[in-house]
């Protein structure tokens, strides 16, 4: 038993309410972490597995206590240690990488003296070797110029450069245990593959143990020998990363997995109705009964145990996990959107260029933008009415830019946005009439941010209602209700406050504001990004019965290409405010001819051990487009030439109707991707 | 980073230009003037125009205004009417007993306020903690006037041992003036400390919960190096435009407490120069703690950005 670095028998840790009751977070959890292992700790948000993986370097979080059990270190009881004793083991034989390093670095400090700090703290080096380890480490982590990276302030780093920083910070202490709190969250696509692929790489390099805490299967697929699944602070299921993923015999994981979308596969998956228990409900039976498609009577009144199955090599916490075991994962059923565009334009961007520079006091006079390289540049879409366009991209790519312009929130710098033809939206908000405010709406992405705190429910719809058809009393209230009804809340909601609600219920509100208005045109930015997936599939079915009942057309944004894959008809790809590629999904996906396009697609992390992303080019930022030629010249891998850099590539159209800007033509585009 | 220095005190310039003009404007609005005020009711007649020709009240406003301007640039803010002096001689002794005052209260009660706001926020929810918030709330809601005449009433009436109002002449030597200033400066730093205590408490409890700290905790570093240099810089960073208003207000005399302890600083002189109508003393004092606030302002911005990296870079590179 000498391979065990970790071992946490009966932990049990939570928080006293106010009423005085123990309520718990985490419920007695026994696991084993064994040498060189990489384990997987997936659940939804509300699941305890952060609070799981900071006690594995005991840690207890202000407000929570342990209530029962140990996390065994080296034997000896890490949650009881002094604090004395817990310094020499943390960062040393235990490090941990945090969730977000932009906020995980202390901001007064060079990263230099962060990753020196802990050489200090848990080396014999001098300062001499300390510098060259710094340099090293640096490297290690593949930061560009570690000498003057080291020199910089965390705020000077890009967010893919500061996860590095904190894997080398991690590092230094050649830890025994590496402890991952969603280190890739919040990355983009790109970078977060580039990053799984870093900590692979070091896991065999060093032959360190990981704990991998995500939410997303995707990247825990990546990365993990073995898979442990929690629900509502409990272990649910734990066994072989592929076995977990090929054959889920827990009703939850197979509901999980289930309701991710997949980039093979177009349409919506499968949604898993409800949501997990607060923490403190009561319950008799198994704490996923409500959600379960498997459950019986057995199941409402008792709890089943956490149960060894010896020929699969997993424990599972389920009756009736043997109706599962025949059932593989490929049955993945997707309900198939139908296009349901009509011919009729109804939105056309056309030379639409929009920019954030600052305006100087001649221009503010004159009431115009000069900018000879805006943030976004040239976009020419047609959209037609009935259909759902997605905009992808990184982060800074513009697609957020080009809602808050359609929206009226930015105004352009140049080009046209035309509603219907011949309304002219490129003004801005002042501009507009209550009509051109009232045909498009937004959903935003946070809805905890875009619902105003101190209203009800039914304050927050009837905003809409009230300032577009000046509805009154009775027949305002039957409204929001039918509002409520359509996006399935009961009309118990009205008098909720948004704190009342779960992240699911408060989007659904967010979505019944937005279709009060009766808009003909809705833009959704990241809807579902801020939602755990399965609660994202229930939105995004959802989003897609409600426009087919009214036949709203959406912009959609989103950085997941399998959400976008799953909802859109039609893809636009930017890259620097500039379109890369426009076309039918199905086409884009199919024949990714952009060089992006191929970029971003590889870069895509499937639940599925099996397919690897690929990574085609490096995942460095770009702060500013290039002032000449191809916006994607940077960081491409198949430049033709001089003419990549000179010249702006033209549009190319495919059999298909795919619309391609690249110097490559496009019969060399496709023949060489297959 | 010097054209943002530049930049700033041409804009606190330009502040004081318009708080000129507005102080101009507001004392010719008013009904009445300088000469109407000193004459009372012999305002009338020969006397009121031989009164508007000495104090050159008879010619344009604008044109007055302009010779005023030229002359308080250079320090010379005419004559006060109320003691036939030059304003400059009346203002003289009266900001150095405010210097006094305040810089007295500031090295007392900054010092214990950091230290009292930083033991609140480690300590947080226990004893020191439950403590000492509880008296700087006191502190902080008993009104000076009540908790200066308290302090009179005990101190100075009931155990004798400092006097209990300020009865020297205005220009009297430092010496001299220390055992009457220890009241009021008590009186000041109570609810200054208070309030400052309060808020470096709250700035110190946000930085704790920050992820850079439990990273911080996370990667082993000690319990009291971490204090200092993960927290500290972090948390008092917000503090320096605290307690550079405090400053200000203390330096603009805090009228209330120089009122009860009848201590000559700017205060009181304020109080006085309204209720005697003597309007030139008026607009130079709202000239000169106008320029207080400016500057001291314009300090504590300089000292934030060179203090905060994240600012500093984003200045140069714009």
């Amino acid at each position: 038993m000498t391979d065990i670095i970790q071992k946490v028998k009966n932990l049990s840790i939570g928080f006293r309410s106010k009423k005085g009751e123990e309520i718990l977070i985490l419920k007695n959890i026994s696991t084993n972490i064994k040498k060189g292992e990489t384990v997987g700790i997936v659940g939804e948000s509300g699941s305890g597995k952060s609070t799981l993986a900071l006690a594995m370097m005991g840690y207890v979080k202000h407000g929570l206590y342990t209530i029962e059990g140990e996390c065994q270190f080296n034997s000896s009881n890490l949650l009881k240690m002094k604090s004395k004793d817990l310094e020499k083991i943390r960062g040393r034989k235990i490090a941990m990488i945090p969730q977000n390093a932009g906020q995980a670095l202390t901001p007064n400090l060079k990263i230099g003296y962060q990753i020196d700090e802990a050489l200090q703290l848990h080396s014999d080096l001098n300062e001499k070797e300390r510098e060259k380890k710094i340099s090293e480490l640096l490297n290690k982590v593949r930061l560009p110029s570690p000498e003057t990276i080291a020199l910089r302030y965390p705020h000077e780093l890009s967010g893919g450069q500061q996860q590095r920083v904190a894997v080398a910070m991690a590092l230094a202490g050649t830890p025994d245990l590496l402890l991952l709190d969603e280190p890739t969250t919040g990355l983009d696509v790109t970078t977060q593959a580039h990053v799984l692929e870093l900590l692979n790489f070091i896991a065999k390099d060093t032959g360190t143990s990981m704990v991998y805490v995500s939410h997303d299967l995707g990247a825990i697929a990546q990365v993990s020998d073995r898979i442990i699944v929690m629900y509502s602070g409990e272990i649910v299921l734990e066994g072989p990363s592929r076995d977990i993923l090929k054959r889920p015999i827990h009703p939850y994981t197979h509901g999980l997995l289930k309701s991710i979308p997949k980039l093979s596969l177009a349409g919506l998956p499968e949604s898993m109705p409800g949501s997990q228990p607060q923490p403190g409900t009561i319950q008799s039976g198994c704490s996923f009964f409500d959600r379960c498609n498997f459950s019986d009577e057995n199941c409402k009144n008792n709890s089943p145990k956490l149960e060894f199955l010896k020929d699969l090599n997993t424990s599972v916490r389920c009756f009736n996990y043997e109706k599962l075991v025949n059932e593989s994962q490929a049955s993945q059923t997707v309900n198939k959107i139908k296009n349901k565009s009509q011919d009729k334009e109804i939105l056309n961007l056309s030379e639409v260029s929009i920019s954030y520079a600052k305006q100087k006091l001649l221009d503010q006079i004159f009431n115009r933008i000069s900018d000879d390289n805006p943030t976004v540049k040239d976009i020419n879409i047609n959209i037609k009415k009935g259909e759902t366009i997605a905009l992808v991209g990184e982060s800074g790519s513009g697609k957020s830019t080009i809602l808050k312009s359609i929206a009226g929130l930015l105004r352009t710098k140049d080009g046209l946005i035309r509603f219907d033809e011949n309304r002219n939206l490129s003004s801005d908000l002042k501009e507009r009439d209550p009509n051109d405010l009232r045909i498009i709406q937004l959903i935003f992405q946070n809805p905890d941010e875009s619902l105003n705190p101190n209203h009800t429910v039914e304050e927050i719809i009837a905003q809409p209602l009230k300032l577009y058809f000046g509805l009154k009393g009775e027949e305002l209230k039957k409204n929001i209700v039918d509002l409520l009804q359509k996006v399935r809340l009961g009309e118990f909601y009205t008098s909720r406050y948004p704190r009342q609600l779960s992240g699911g219920e408060k989007q659904r509100v967010a979505v019944a504001r937005a279709f009060a208005a009766k808009p003909d045109i809705i833009l959704c930015d990241e809807v579902t990004s801020a939602l755990d997936v399965s609660v994202q599939a229930a939105v995004l079915n959802l989003l897609q019965q409600l426009k087919e009942d009214f036949g709203t057309t959406y912009i959609f944004v989103s950085h997941d290409l399998a959400v976008v894959r799953a909802i859109s008809d039609r893809v636009a790809v930017l890259y620097q405010g500039r379109l890369c590629e426009v076309g039918p999904s199905n086409d884009v996906y199919k024949f990714p001819s952009h060089p992006y396009t191929e970029v971003l697609l590889g870069a895509v992390l499937e639940p599925d051990p099996d397919i690897k992303p690929k990574l085609v080019a490096e995942d460095i930022v770009e702060e500013r487009p290039p002032e000449k030629g191809c916006s994607f010249q940077g960081r491409c891998s198949r430049i033709v030439g001089d003419i990549c850099k000179k010249e702006i590539p033209p549009w190319q159209l495919t059999d298909s109707g795919n619309a391609i800007r690249c110097h490559i033509p496009i019969k060399e585009l496709q023949k060489e991707q297959f | 980073m010097l054209f943002l220095i530049i930049k700033r005190i041409l804009l606190g310039f330009i502040t004081l230009f318009i708080v000129s003009i507005i102080t101009f404007v507001g004392t010719e609005v008013l009904p009445g003037d300088a000469c109407t005020t000193y004459l009372e009711r012999q305002a009338f007649g020969e006397q009121l125009e031989a009164c508007y020709r000495r104090l050159g009240l008879n010619i344009p406003a604008y044109e007055r205004y302009v010779s005023w301007a030229l002359n308080a640039i250079q320090g010379d803010f005419g004559y006060s009417l109320s003691g036939e002096m030059p304003i400059k001689e009346v203002l003289g002794p009266r900001i150095k007993n405010s210097l006094v005052l305040a810089s007295a209260a500031i090295f007392i009660g900054i010092p214990i306020a950091l230290i009292l706001g930083i033991i609140t926020a480690l300590w947080r929810d226990k004893l020191p903690d439950v403590a000492i918030s509880t008296v700087t709330i006191f502190a902080m809601t008993i009104p000076e006037f009540i908790s200066a005449t308290l302090l009179i009433l005990i101190i100075a009436i009931w155990l004798e041992w400092l006097p209990g109002i300020v009865i020297v002449p205005t220009d009297v030597s430092f010496l001299e003036l220390l055992p009457n200033i220890i009241l009021p400066v008590v009186a000041i730093a109570m609810i200054m400390t208070a309030h400052m205590a309060r808020m470096v408490r709250s700035s110190v409890i946000q930085v704790m919960a920050s992820e850079y700290v439990q990273m911080a905790i996370l990667k082993g570093v000690p319990y009291w190096k971490m204090v200092f240099k993960h927290v500290l810089p972090n948390a008092l960073l917000p503090a320096i435009n605290v307690v550079a208003l405090t400053i200000a207000w203390l330096l603009g005399g805090v009228v209330v407490t120089e009122v009860v302890f009848n201590y000559p600083g700017l205060g009181r002189l304020v109080i006085e120069s309204i209720s005697n109508r003597d309007l030139p003393t008026v607009q130079a004092l709202a000239i000169i703690l106008a320029s207080i606030y400016v500057s001291i302002n314009l300090l504590a911005d300089l000292l934030t950005l060179m203090l905060n990296p994240r600012l500093k870079t984003l200045q140069i590179r714009k």
